[in-house]
Formats: C-alpha cells, structure tokens, sequence
C-alpha cells in the first residue's frame, strides 16, 4: 500500500509560509550557508550525484544542466524558475509556493550560488495572482534579513500562453517578444536570456535543492526509482475518490496512486483510463497500471510522466471525445511559428471532430497515425511534438472506441 | 573542423557548420523554405528535416549543426513522409492558383510541390480569403498566399530596420501583417521591395503595370519614350536566357523598340546631369556655407522615404537633387520634346527601373515639373523581362540598335550609378576636376566599392580633406543617420542606397536569393565603367549641349524649377 513520503512538501501546511522565520526555524537557509561553505563545484558535483531530474516534464539532470551554465563564460548569467503550470490538471507549482515559498528561493539561491549568477526570474502562471503576492512578500524578507546575498530575484507574471511554458518560449517572453520557442540547440545553458547563459527550472526542481544538500546526493538517491530518484507529488483529477495532492517515492505504481491513495473509482464504477502529464500525456488502460510511475519506467510504456497531472477517466467516459477536446486544446494553444504543428494541430482537431461526429472514415485513422507520427519528430517544440501523443494512444489501446464511431 | 557521413558520403567542413552546409558540400540539396542565406536562422517550416543517427526527433537541417562522426540521412523513409507530409498541410491552406500567379514558375513552393510529387491532398482545402493589400502604388501583398516562413520580416526587420512587418494572432490563425495588422500604407514600409527578393512565393510582389504599358503603345496619339536605369541591362540578361551582364546594351535597345517603345533614351545621362547638379550642391555646402553637412544622396526613392519617416529632423541634410529618373521625366517633356518638336502633351513618359520604391516617386503630387506628370509610368526590370518573354524575342538573333538623341549619351560615370558606391564615385571624378582644375589620372576610388555595409574615404581637393562615407541597405542608413543625429557624424558627403548592393539589388531586379548575386551584377557594372571612352559626368557631350542651350549653369533658375525638389517628414497611421 502506498504511503506518502514529504521532502518538498514537508512543511505545507505546518508552517506560515508569510513568515520567514518559520521557515528558519524548521531549518531553512541552512542548505544555501553549508552550499556557500562547500564551494560551486562540489555543490553541483553533490546535486549531479543526486541524480535530481526535472520535475518540470523533460526529466534532464539538474546537475548535468547547472554544469552547463558554470562552464560557460560570460559576464552574466542567469536563474529562471519555470511557474508557468500550464498543463491542464495541475497544480504542485502552486501548491510548493503558497505553502513554502522560502524553499524556492533557497533552491534558486543554491543554484544561483552554483552556477554563479547574481539574477534570478520566477515566470509564474498569470492565473495565480495571489501566489505573486506570497513570493513579492518572500523576497521582501529574504532581502531584508540578507539571506540571499547579492542574488536579486524577480517575479514575472506570464499572460496566460500554455506555450509560454516551454523554457526558450518563456525567456522570450520575459524579454518582452512574442512567446515562441527558439530551436535549439544552442540551449538556454549556453544561449539563455539576453543570450545569456541560463539554468531553467521548475519549481518542484528547485524544492528539492536545499535537501539535496543538506542531507547529501546518497541519502536523495536512496529514495524512488533508481533512475529517477526522489519523490514526486501527483495532482489527481476526474473521476477518482480523493481529488487531491499526494508526494510520492517515484517507484510507487499508477495503481497505488489511484486506488491507494486516491481511494479508487467513486460511485462502485470502473475504471477505464487514464491521463498523466496532463493534456499532452498518453491515456493508457488498465494493462498498464503496474507501472511505476517514475520517468523512464512511463517512457518505456509509451506513457509519460509530465508534470505529474493524474485524470482518471471511469467506464462512462467517451475516449474519442476526451481525446477530442485535447485536439482542441492544441489547436488554441499552438503558438503557430512552425508549419507541422501550425497546420497540424488544427487539422487534428478537425478530424477528431468529424470521427467523434460518427462522419469519420477508416482512411481517416490512417491519416491521422501519419499525422501523429510527423509531427511528433518534426514540430520544433515540445508542444507540437506531444500534442499527437493522447490521439495516437487512444487509438492503440482503445481502437474499438474508434472504431464504433467511424463508418465502413 | 567536423567529419560527418551524410547519406553515406563522407564530408569535412568546419566546427559549427549546419547540416545543411554540410550536406551541400557532399553535393546534396536539402530542401529549404524558411531558410535564407543573407537572414538569421527561422527554423520554422521544417521542410528540411533530416534523420539523425541515434536520436528520436528529425533535426532541422537548416538549425543543426553538426558533430563530428554524426550521421545524416537525408532521404529516409521517415523522412520522405514527413517532408509530404508538412508539405500536404501547407499546400491545403494555399490557394490553388499557379496558372494565374505572378510567380508561375519562380516559385519555390511549387518547385518543392512537384519535386515531391504531391499529386492528392488528403487534407481539405482551406483557404482564408483575405482581399489583396494595394494600399501602396508599390507593393502587392497576396495574404492567402503567404506561408509564414517570415523570410520578409528578415529583410525587412533584420537588413533593412523598417519593421514594417510582424507576426499577428497564434496558431493556425497566426499571420504575417503589416504593423499591428493595417495596410501595408498605414505601416512605417517605405515600398523598397527587399521582401520581395526574400519571399519564396507569391505573396509579396510588385504592382505589376502591364496593361497600362501596352494600352499606352496601342494608342497612336502617344508618344511612348523610355529611360533605362543604369542597373537594369546587367540583371536583365538573367531573364532572357543570359548570363549577367551579357546583353549587350545597344541588342537591349532594339528589343525596347520591338516592344513599341518610339524613342529609347538613357537614365544614365541624368546619372550624369544629377553628378553636375550635386557636386556644385556639395561645393556649395563645403565652401559657402550654404545648407547642412554631411550632406546625403538623394537618388534612391526608398532611402528618402526612410528619411522622411524615421529622420524628419534631418531633412536639411538631404541633397536637393531629384533623383535621375525624375530629372528625366522633368526634362523629357521640356527640354527634349522641345528640341525634338513633340507636344509634350502627346509624351508618355516610362521608365524602366530596378526599383518598386520608383513608382513610388513618380506619384509623388510634387514631381510634376514640366507641368505634366513627370514620368507617366514605372516598369520594374522585372516587368519588362516578362513583356520579353511575351514578345518571344531571341536576344542572341536581334540586330543592335542606338540610342535616339540628345538624352541617350552617357559616360562611366552615369553607369556606376547602379552600384553601391557609384554615385560616390561619380562625384568625385567631377567634383576633383573642378575643383582643382586638374586632370584626374585614375579615376578608380576603389574604397567606395564592393559590398561592405558601410565605407569611407578621405579625399584632397586643393588641401581640403573631404570625407566621404557609404552606405547601401537601410540598416546601414540608420548607423550613418544615428551618427548624424548624435552629432557625432565624422562625415562631409554620404552616399547611401536603400537595397543591398545599391540599385542593381533593387527591389524590381530579377529575383535575387543572395548577396552573392548581387556582388556578380556589381562586378558587371565596373567592367562597363572600364570599357566607355568617357568616364567623367562633365565629359558627356550630350550634358554640355544641355547647359549651353537650356539650363545655362549648375544650380541655376532653370535648374531649381526642374531638377530639384524639397521634402516632407512622412506620418504613417501605425508608427
Ligand atoms: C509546451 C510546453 C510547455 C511546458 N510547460 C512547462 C511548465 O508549465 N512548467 C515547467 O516547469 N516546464 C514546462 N515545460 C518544460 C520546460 O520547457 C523545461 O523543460 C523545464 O522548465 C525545465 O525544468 P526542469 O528540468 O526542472 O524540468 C514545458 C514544455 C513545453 C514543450
Ligand atoms: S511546435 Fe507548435 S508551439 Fe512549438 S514552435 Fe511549433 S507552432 Fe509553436
Ligand atoms: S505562390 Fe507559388 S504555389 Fe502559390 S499559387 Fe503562386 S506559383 Fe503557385
Ligand atoms: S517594401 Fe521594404 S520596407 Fe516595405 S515591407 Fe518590404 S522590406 Fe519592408
Ligand atoms: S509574405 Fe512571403 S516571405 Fe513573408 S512570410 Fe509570407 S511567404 Fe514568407
Ligand atoms: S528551411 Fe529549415 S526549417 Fe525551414
């Protein structure tokens, strides 16, 4: 049975987030004083070792990332926490910073301190306002009581883009451009902001620093899957029991995550599928519930574990017509810069629509699986590579659905 | 440098190099829509995927670059299908229209549309529907057609510093428009035409004159008379089946005449009457006082409307000179038609142009001088190459012919007009001569040439140093005016030419991809200079004649009433 183990959101709930000294008092900054005593390069040695990915959806080394940034030269450089939280379904972010905003920044300042930068943004989601507020009070005390040094953060609030979230689009956005990813390489570690090099990451990414140094790479890697190592919070949705937040070691199945924790489908239904990593996650059956649901264990299931979003969809639920409105979803949210995804995402919707409309044909499907493929490999971002990711699965693991839609 | 295996050809090119630089040196074309070599990189149509050993995406051969011991395949089953595909999406939401486009033929979509053998769209064709913008007399923009590669907010943005052009609403909604989505009219555009050469199709053009043309030639009350830019004979060539430069001028006169044309003349001899009227403009700056320094050139039309939208507070600077096609058009139908003995009413006055900015200038309400319009119409080169092609004319067949008189005669100097330099140069050869009243010896000042942004020289006449600087394309422009601006301009004389490469870059030459091209038209331009008997504005005996039976002296009362004009700052509605 499945038991919640609380590293980033240890003291949610348990301390003012509004007071720093709470935080200091449960031990906090004491991560970013052992971090400066330790020297840069042991500090990112000891998170490299950690084995930390991100928790924002790529899953890449942190360490290997804020290596990246140390190396380069330049006259500056800069720290962005990705708070964007886009991904329909979820909400960890903003569950991290209203409840303990003081360990973002300590992990921000640990990295700043790493890498050598002096500046900081949080790019935080548009439609949470009052989580403003709580990290423009946080700042305000750190500065105040000197914690963090020279290192200057700033708050920018995003305009609501989904796109806005993937990192080389969100720094364009902090320069004030139109939000559109760049192609890379080069990557922001070498050609960040203001071509600067920059360290992008997500909240739950930085929360987990100043343990990490606290209490050593060894004790972090002991935790979870041992290729993704720590816990994970998962933010559960649709038609499950508890619609809640739980923080989990990453080797902890899907199953346990909706029928331990979650307490399993209400209303005595049952289950049908399910969507992790939000919109642009696969919808996967039953048949593969036992797997953990850390990055790579998804990955070779052809699942993915994105920002951790948890929809559970019970037997009554229309797959094509979920499937559907992602379809919809991408479409709206296509920054509309690269032609695959431009074209593609609105041509998706358009036969899903016709099929979820009983005016499909089974040339359809076919076009649609030589549309998902393309785009998949050729979109230049994140965004129009994954938005064919629910079709195409749906389609595997539940072609009858289809099927009984599409006429012939 | 980087080894690397590209459809198993083995090639060594340098560090940083794309995989498509690469795969061009193994003798492989990727194909390109999004892609330019004179621009950033866009990396947005993604036509030019390729599969890469070891990774799950296809790499944008474009973006790329390349390792050492990579591995490219660039004709992959994966590859193909994707490429299609991408190419299917785009195709449904363009107009069906090649028969009746304007780039029927020249149209790297539908190059890459018949290279791939799109036969069936499995898409549904969905197409905006959009209105043509012909807000300007100049440009065209087509809406329906545009494929968002944003090639022309390169040229426009990046070369030129106009941004007039930007990207408007998200997804498959997204478009490029001008500023904040108006009429090209309301945006800052100053009609160059550079992002006609940077567009891959036919969604930005010339407005194409044709009818007009050939409803003048049809009517036998008309006199149809023509002056040929200086740039205009060396590109020419490239759309009659020619090498640059190879069309000789006098064959390029006869097949004017076979196009209706009654009497054909020279712009280059108002290149040379302009070099007159602007070395003593400058003498005059230099040694009385009278009028700003640096002074700026004023015969490239895009360039003044640049300075009349983005420079109204140094307008003072500007030469007074018209530019040579409107001191043609002023003197066609008043000196000429005079000593021709035409009714200048009967006139039809047309000139054929690299440049879109020039049908610009000549529906400007002031350039009626000859108390006509001046120049009753602009081709571009690229126009009159088409009315050859539909003429079916065999230039290596036609029999030369010369120019009619008394507008026709032109020296080296006039003919230099057409490269980034030229007018520079022009000057000098005069302004040296009359100032010290010695011979030049060698008339070459090869600092001013070649296509380096910006250049300088330092010339002494009499023990005044003069110096000079250069510059072509309007991002240069700007450096030289901010200099200016900021007081801090070390200049006495500035020449500058809106397009890249000066006039033979224009913005109606024949379709031009790269700066190589341009820099091949220059090399044409010298080589004539070279091989002329007279090489110096003063020594043109048709000019002489000029000035003893009609205009009298530079800068005189006749001069003012015809040859030179005055300016206005430009509002715009978005700028
Ligand atoms: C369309 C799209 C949206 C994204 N949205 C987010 C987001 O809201 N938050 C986030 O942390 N990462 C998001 N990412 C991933 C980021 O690009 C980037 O990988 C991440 O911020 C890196 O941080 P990490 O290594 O700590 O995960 C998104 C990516 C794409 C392609
Ligand atoms: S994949 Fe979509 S969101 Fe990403 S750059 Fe291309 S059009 Fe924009
Ligand atoms: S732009 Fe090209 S593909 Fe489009 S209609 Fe014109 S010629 Fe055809
Ligand atoms: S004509 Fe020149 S100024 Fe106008 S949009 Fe094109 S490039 Fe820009
Ligand atoms: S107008 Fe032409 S150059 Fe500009 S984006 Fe459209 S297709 Fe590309
Ligand atoms: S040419 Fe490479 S993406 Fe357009």
């Amino acid at each position: 049975m499945a038991e919640e183990l609380r590293i980033v959101l240890r003291n949610c709930g348990v301390i003012d987030p509004l007071k720093i000294e709470d935080y200091i008092n449960a031990g906090g900054y004491k991560a970013l004083e052992k971090a400066r005593n330790m020297g840069q390069l042991p500090v990112i040695d000891e998170v490299k070792k950690s084995n930390l990915r991100g928790r924002g959806g790529a899953g890449f080394n942190a360490g290997q990332k804020w290596t990246f940034v140390y190396q380069a030269s330049a006259d500056q450089k800069y720290v962005i926490c990705n708070a964007d939280e886009g991904e329909p379904g979820t909400y960890k972010d903003r569950i991290i910073m209203e409840s303990d905003p003081h360990r973002l920044l300590e992990g921000m300042a640990i990295c700043a301190y790493a890498v050598g930068a002096d500046k900081g943004y949080i790019y935080c989601r548009g439609e949470y306002p009052y989580v403003v507020d709580i990290l423009r009070q946080a700042i305000a005390q750190a500065k105040d009581k000197g914690v963090l040094g020279d290192f200057d953060i700033e708050v920018r609030m995003g305009a609501g883009a989904y796109v806005c979230g993937e990192e080389t689009a969100l720094i364009e956005s902090i320069e004030g451009k139109r939000g559109e990813p760049r192609y890379k390489p080069p990557y922001p570690g070498v050609s960040g902001l203001w071509g600067k090099p920059t360290v992008v990451n997500n909240v739950e990414t930085f929360a987990n620093v100043p343990d990490i140094i606290e209490k050593g790479a060894d004790w972090f890697k002991s935790i979870g899957a041992p290729s993704y190592p720590g816990t994970k919070i998962f933010t559960l949705s649709g038609d499950v029991v508890n619609r809640t937040f739980f923080e989990v070691p990453t080797n902890t199945t899907i199953r346990d995550i909706i029928f331990g924790l979650g307490g399993g489908i209400p209303g005595g239904k049952k289950f049908k599928a399910v969507q992790i990593g939000g919109n642009s996650g696969a919808i996967i059956p039953e048949s593969l519930l036992d797997t953990p649901a850390d990055f790579d264990s998804m990955a070779k299931v052809g699942a993915t574990l994105g920002s951790g979003a948890v929809f559970v969809m019970d037997e009554t639920r229309d797959i094509v017509d979920v499937a559907t409105r992602t379809a919809k979803f991408f479409e709206h949210e296509s920054c509309g810069k690269c032609a695959p995804c431009r074209e593609g995402t609105m041509r998706i919707h358009e036969i899903m629509e016709k099929i979820n409309q009983g005016k499909g044909k089974a040339g359809d499907m076919n076009l649609l699986e030589r549309l998902g493929r393309v785009m998949s490999v050729s979109c230049l971002c994140g965004l129009g590579q994954a938005a064919p990711v629910p079709i195409l699965t749906t389609m595997k693991h539940f072609r009858a659905d289809y099927n009984a839609k599409v006429k012939e | 440098m980087a080894t690397v295996t590209i459809d198993g050809i083995k090639v060594t090119v340098p560090d940083g190099s794309t995989i498509l630089a690469a795969a061009q040196e193994a003798g492989i074309r990727i194909p390109t829509l999004c892609h330019h070599p004179d621009q950033a990189i866009k990396a947005n149509c993604r036509i030019c995927v390729c599969e890469v050993e070891g990774q799950r995406l296809l790499a944008a051969a474009c973006a790329m670059p390349v390792w050492d011991g990579m591995v490219v395949k660039t004709r992959s089953p994966k590859v193909i299908e994707a490429r299609k595909t991408i190419l299917e999406l785009i195709l449904a939401r363009h107009p069906q229209d090649c028969l009746n486009c304007i780039r029927n033929g020249v149209c790297e979509l539908q190059d890459l549309a018949a290279e791939y053998m799109i036969r069936e769209n499995p898409f549904t064709l969905k197409i905006k529907g959009y209105p043509k913008d012909t807000s300007t007399p100049s440009i065209v923009r087509e809406q329906d057609k545009c494929i968002n590669c944003r090639r022309c907010i390169g040229a426009c943005s990046e070369i030129q510093t106009v941004h007039a052009l930007g990207v408007e609403k998200r997804g498959y909604e997204a478009m490029v428009v001008p500023a904040m989505g108006g009429q090209l009219s309301d945006s800052p555009c100053v009609v160059c035409g550079q992002c006609i050469h940077a567009c891959p199709v036919g969604a930005i053009y010339e407005n194409e004159q044709i009818d007009e043309f050939l409803a003048a030639v049809a009517d036998p009350d008309k006199v149809v008379v023509t002056q040929i830019a200086p740039a205009v004979r060396v590109a020419i060539a490239e759309l009659v089946g020619m090498n640059t430069g190879e069309l000789d001028m006098e064959v390029f006169v006869a097949g004017l005449r076979q196009l209706g044309f009654d009497y054909v003349l020279h712009t280059n001899f108002t290149a040379d009457l302009t070099i007159i009227e602007e070395g003593h403009e400058l003498l005059q700056r230099l040694t009385e006082g009278k009028g700003k320094l640096p002074m700026f050139t004023s015969c490239s039309p895009g360039w003044i409307n640049f300075c009349e939208t983005f420079y109204p507070d140094l307008l003072d600077h500007l030469s007074t000179c018209k530019s040579p096609q409107q001191m043609f058009g002023a003197l066609v139908k008043t000196y000429w038609a005079e000593k021709m003995g035409i009714d200048p009413a009967k006139i039809y006055s047309v000139s054929i142009m690299p440049c879109t900015a020039k049908k610009f200038e000549a529906a400007r309400p002031e350039m009626n001088a000859s108390g006509y319009r001046d120049v009753d119409l602009v081709l571009t080169t690229r126009e009159v190459g088409r009315l050859f092609q539909m003429a079916g004319l065999d230039f290596t067949k036609l029999q030369p012919s010369k120019f009619d008189s008394w507008m026709g005669k032109y020296t080296g100097a006039g003919v230099i007009f057409g490269a980034t330099g030229g007018v520079m140069e022009a000057a000098l050869r005069t302004v040296y001569e009359v100032v010290t009243k010695q011979t030049l010896e060698d008339v070459n000042f090869t600092a001013v040439r070649g296509m380096e942004g910006i250049k300088e020289a330092e010339v002494d006449l009499n023990g005044t140093k003069v110096r000079v600087a250069v510059g072509h394309s309007l991002g240069s422009a700007r450096k030289l005016m901010d200099q200016v601006r900021a007081g801090e301009s070390p200049y006495h004389f500035i020449e500058i030419m809106a397009c890249p490469g000066g006039c033979i870059g224009g913005g109606g030459q024949p379709l031009t991809k790269s700066n190589r091209k341009r820099a091949e038209r220059i090399d044409c331009i010298y080589v004539e200079d070279a091989g002329l008997p007279l090489r110096k504005s003063h020594e043109n005996p048709e000019i002489k004649t000029l000035y003893e039976e009609f205009l009298h002296e530079p800068l005189g009362h006749k001069s003012h009433e015809l040859l030179h004009t005055h300016y206005h700052p430009q509002h715009k509605k978005y700028f």
